[in-house]
């Protein structure tokens, strides 16, 4: 069957980030932990895509492998290229050209992710200085513009402030001014609200569905909280025991989810409005221990339609045939629909 | 102390290849300094005029040679080293017993008696403990008492800090509860179930206090404030062989030799204990 | 923060005068006096010897004295040096005494750091071993040990170093005095480097820095050096500490004319007067220390500044 107009426009650009195969694991005390089983997925330029799943899907190990920010004792297969160029095994040199000036990450936990004794004005202007090669007066000068432009209030007061004199939000919206500094391509936010107030946290959203209209730059958004990643992404990615079990774009998933678990996280996701837990409540059990083998389904023991086949056979990726608008994915054996 | 904890903790050190390269190197050290006396036949004290300073050699049977009042150094240097190792043990059993007291009845009972007995251990760290000697010295002349009192001291102080942390830490467990609740006596109480319970990473920090005590001992005695002739001690020794040092270098390096060896062995053994029961200081 | 300051040094003066008051009255009241060792002296000597030192005077009459005299510098004269007073005999080996013990200190923070450091960035290599050995070695074995070996080697072996004796303003004298003063303290700076930048390197704020794409020397010199340099901030006043001890030693072995030696002889000659000195200087220079320590603490770290 042949593709529609629209799949075939976003096949033939070429995506501006590509994950292909991507594995991460642990070696320690001669076990091996799988952070990430295998992952393959693509963000187009200008896109925004969503990455859900519970803590432990290996959603976040996946971009800090992207970025070269794993620890020293992860063993990383596959392959992750950006603009063409493959970042994985790349010498600090040339990584450090890339990272924070066209790929940047906004992380959790402001408190914790900023230096607590450097002032947030240098915080800011380092990455110009050392990007663009500017003066420090100039750098400076973008710095208190970039804290205007994420609105953050008494900008010029706060650029000789420390992180803890600020309040969480405000910190976030500097991490996001950090991510911007240098006008990236692709801006990575893993669970960029998770640490904040709940009020705070549709500010933040507000601010980088803002900021991607402004610079048509590209947003991976990690979160485990359904709700917020469906508020700004145009497609989502359902990560589950380290790999993807569903992939498509939003309005398709929310509305007709393809994959179980798809289906109980849009039952269970805490809305904005709502707390914010970590935990699913209304779904049972817990995800599959990374050191065991995999063997059929990770979902098979919480799945409400598993069957023989599901435990015995691992399913696999595979294109959904007649997808709406762009490119559907499911790994089930079992889906709700075809 | 429970089981697994001992037999996780063995595994550890038998991993640690500096420990137990440092258990062996301090067999040998202890072996030697306790048969030397056996191997050879000269006198700790005998000294003959007809060999004044010199150099090691097979005659005689002065093999690491003599000092200037020609008294064999072999001999010396193990007796040397068998007084600063037994300095070592007789000053840390008594510090642990006074660090252990002290420690639990503290962190047994809290409050103001912890807060009086802690304020107490801050201010004697304060100043060195050398200055105090010194200081005693000269109030009181050189004494054997001053020597005892302040060798037990230099390890009693964080003794005292770890075992209060532990007992803190293990005051709310319910078998502590139970016993204080059953109407025992805090004695009884400290004694039966505190101690036994302590006393593992006391024994571990111990193992780090006594090269620390061995280490004070020979410096008191390097600087004349130690052990007196004609008793020997390593830091005696080795005082007499930096003052020869250009005219008889030999007699420095036995002791020297030794009193390193036995000091660095000890650190790594109790560095890798330590690791191996992971003791933390605070409650 | 000038408030703080001032806190602390509100807390030092008081324990320094407790120190010098009880000093000086365990020295009165101690059996025995600094003229028994002697040979025994006709009475009337005795008595002019203790007019002339006043030592016939109440106890009370005799602190009131010193105190007066301390507040100009006045340390009373030697008991056993008949010619000097206190304060000439500190004159005269205090600038050798703080030159040896600085110099040693300067060194040790200025080797170990940054070796600290490096076995911290390459941890299990070949240079992280080398420098967690070099801070074992350095921590178990005393400078009374380390300096007659080094001079065994480098002065009588291969006589590339004198052995012993001083010659002001020559640095020859001093190489390998301060290299055996400076090496405990060193160690213990290799070890709580390298710990500290261990643990600040798994900081979430360090990966921030690496997602900025800033290079490792921004990164270690203006984000992971100060938090990791806070366990060594706490070392300093220990480490000053340990340099005073050694320097006891140093001196004696190397024949160093410093300040320590007078304390020692002092103990062993029983001359109150020096030994009061001594004490009192040790004494405000640790106690000095100690507050520098803790305005560095609250530099490196602003949160504490702000807690207070």
């Amino acid at each position: 069957m042949s593709a529609s107009p629209a799949v075939a426009a976003s096949e033939r650009a070429a995506p501006i980030l590509r994950v292909d195969a991507l594995k991460v694991c642990y070696a320690l005390d001669g076990a091996a932990i799988a952070a990430v089983r295998e992952v393959s997925l693509e963000v187009a330029a200008g896109e925004c895509l969503g990455i859900v799943g519970e803590s432990g899907s290996g959603k976040s190990q996946m971009v800090l492998a992207a970025l070269g920010l794993l620890a020293r004792n992860a063993r990383v297969e596959g392959s992750v290229s950006f603009e063409g160029t493959e970042l994985l095994g790349l010498p600090a040199a040339d990584l450090n050209r890339i990272r924070g000036s066209k790929l940047s990450m906004v992380f959790q936990d402001p408190m914790s992710s900023l230096t607590p004794h450097v002032r947030i004005g240098v915080q800011l202007a380092e990455v110009l200085v050392h990007h663009a090669r500017v003066t420090w007066a100039d750098a400076e000068r973008a710095a208190l513009d970039m804290l205007v432009r994420v609105r953050v209030p008494e900008a010029r007061r706060r650029m000789r402030q420390y992180p803890h004199e600020l309040s969480g939000g405000m910190r976030q919206r500097v991490m996001i001014g950090i991510s911007l500094m240098c006008g990236p391509k692709v801006v990575v936010a893993d669970e960029p609200t998770s640490a904040l107030d709940v009020t705070v946290q549709a500010q933040i959203l507000a601010l980088l569905r803002e900021v991607r209209a402004q610079s048509g730059m590209s947003v991976v958004l990690i979160s485990h909280d359904l709700g917020v990643v469906a508020s700004l992404a145009e497609r989502i990615v359902v990560m589950y025991a380290g790999r993807v079990v569903e992939s498509a774009p939003t309005i398709e998933l929310l509305r007709t989810p393809r994959h179980p678990y798809t289906s109980l996280l849009i039952e269970c996701a805490p809305s904005l409005h709502r707390a914010r837990l970590d935990r699913m409540p209304c779904l049972q059990g817990v995800p599959p221990n990374p050191l065991d083998p995999e063997i059929g389904c990770a979902f098979a023991p919480r799945c409400p339609r598993v069957t023989d086949l599901c435990r015995e056979q691992r399913p696999p990726l595979r294109r959904v045939d007649g997808a709406a608008v762009a490119v559907a994915q499911v790994a089930c054996h079992h889906p709700l629909h075809p | 102390m429970s089981a697994t904890l001992w037999r996780g903790a063995g595994e550890r050190l038998r991993a640690n290849s500096a420990a137990v390269a440092a258990i062996g190197v301090l067999a040998i050290l202890v072996i030697l300094a306790l048969a030397a006396p056996a191997l050879n036949p000269n006198s700790v004290e005998a000294l003959d005029w007809t060999r004044i300073a010199s150099a090691p050699g097979m005659e005689h049977a002065h093999w690491f040679g003599t000092d200037r009042l020609g008294r064999d150094l072999f001999v010396r240097t193990f007796e040397g080293a068998r007084t600063s190792m037994a300095v070592g043990l007789v000053a840390g059993a008594v510090s642990l017993s006074l660090g252990l007291g002290f420690g639990a009845i503290a962190g047994y009972f809290g409050g103001r008696t912890d807060y009086l007995m802690m304020r107490i251990i801050e201010i004697l760290s304060g100043l060195p403990l050398v200055f105090f000697v010194i200081f005693l010295t000269v109030i009181l002349g050189r004494n054997g008492y001053v020597l005892y009192a302040s060798v037990v001291a230099v390890g009693w102080l964080t003794m005292a800090r770890i075992v209060r942390g532990q007992t803190l830490s293990i005051r709310r467990r319910e078998f502590i509860e139970a016993a204080v609740a059953g109407g025992a006596a805090p004695a009884r109480v400290i004694w039966r179930h505190v101690v036994p319970n302590v006393l593992g990473p006391a024994a571990v920090y111990a193992t780090l206090m006594v090269p620390q005590i061995i280490l004070f001992e020979s410096f008191l005695s390097f600087l004349g404030l130690g052990t007196q002739e004609p008793h020997a001690s390593l830091g005696t020794l080795i005082a007499e062989g930096a003052a020869e040092m250009e005219a008889a270098p030999w007699i420095l390096l036995a002791p020297g030799i030794f009193l390193a060896l036995l000091l660095v062995s000890l650190n790594v053994l109790g560095d890798g204990l330590r690791d191996a029961f992971d003791v933390r200081e605070s409650g | 923060m000038p408030r703080y300051f001032l806190k602390r040094l509100g807390a030092a003066i008081p324990t320094l005068f407790i120190i010098v008051t009880l000093s000086f009255f365990l020295t009165r009241w101690a059996p025995g006096g600094p003229f028994e060792e002697e040979r025994a002296l006709p009475p009337e000597i005795m008595a002019n010897l203790q007019r002339a030192y006043g030592l016939d005077q109440p106890v009370w009459v005799q602190y009131g004295r010193y105190l007066r005299a301390l507040s100009h510098g006045d340390f009373g004269p030697s008991f056993r040096y008949k010619d000097f007073t206190v304060s000439e005999l500190i004159a005269q080996g205090l600038p050798v005494t703080l030159e040896l013990g600085s110099i040693a200190m300067a060194l040790a923070l200025a080797i170990g750091i940054p070796l600290g450091t490096l076995a911290a960035l390459r941890r299990h290599s070949a240079a992280d071993y080398a420098a967690v050995s070099l801070a074992v070695l350095g921590i178990a074995i005393p400078s009374f040990v380390v300096l007659p070996l080094l001079a065994l080697i480098f002065g009588i072996a291969l006589h590339w170093l004198p052995v012993a004796g001083w010659e002001p303003g020559s640095l020859r004298y001093i190489v390998l005095p301060v290299i055996a003063l400076a090496l405990p303290p060193l160690a213990y700076i290799v070890r709580l480097t390298r710990g500290g930048m261990l643990e600040t390197l798994g900081s979430p704020f360090i990966r921030t820095a690496f997602a900025k794409g800033l290079p490792l020397r921004i990164i270690i010199t203006r984000h992971a050096l100060r938090p990791a340099l806070v366990p060594v901030a706490g070392y300093l006043a220990p480490a000053v500490a340990s340099i005073m001890t050694g320097s006891l030693v140093v001196e004696s072995i190397a024949g160093l004319p410093g300040v320590g030696r007078y304390l020692v002889q002092g103990a062993l000659n029983r001359d109150y007067t020096l030994v009061l000195g001594m004490v009192i200087l040790y004494s405000s220079v640790l106690i000095g220390m100690g507050l520098l320590v803790d305005l560095l603490h609250a530099w490196l770290d602003p949160r504490v500044r702000f807690a207070q």
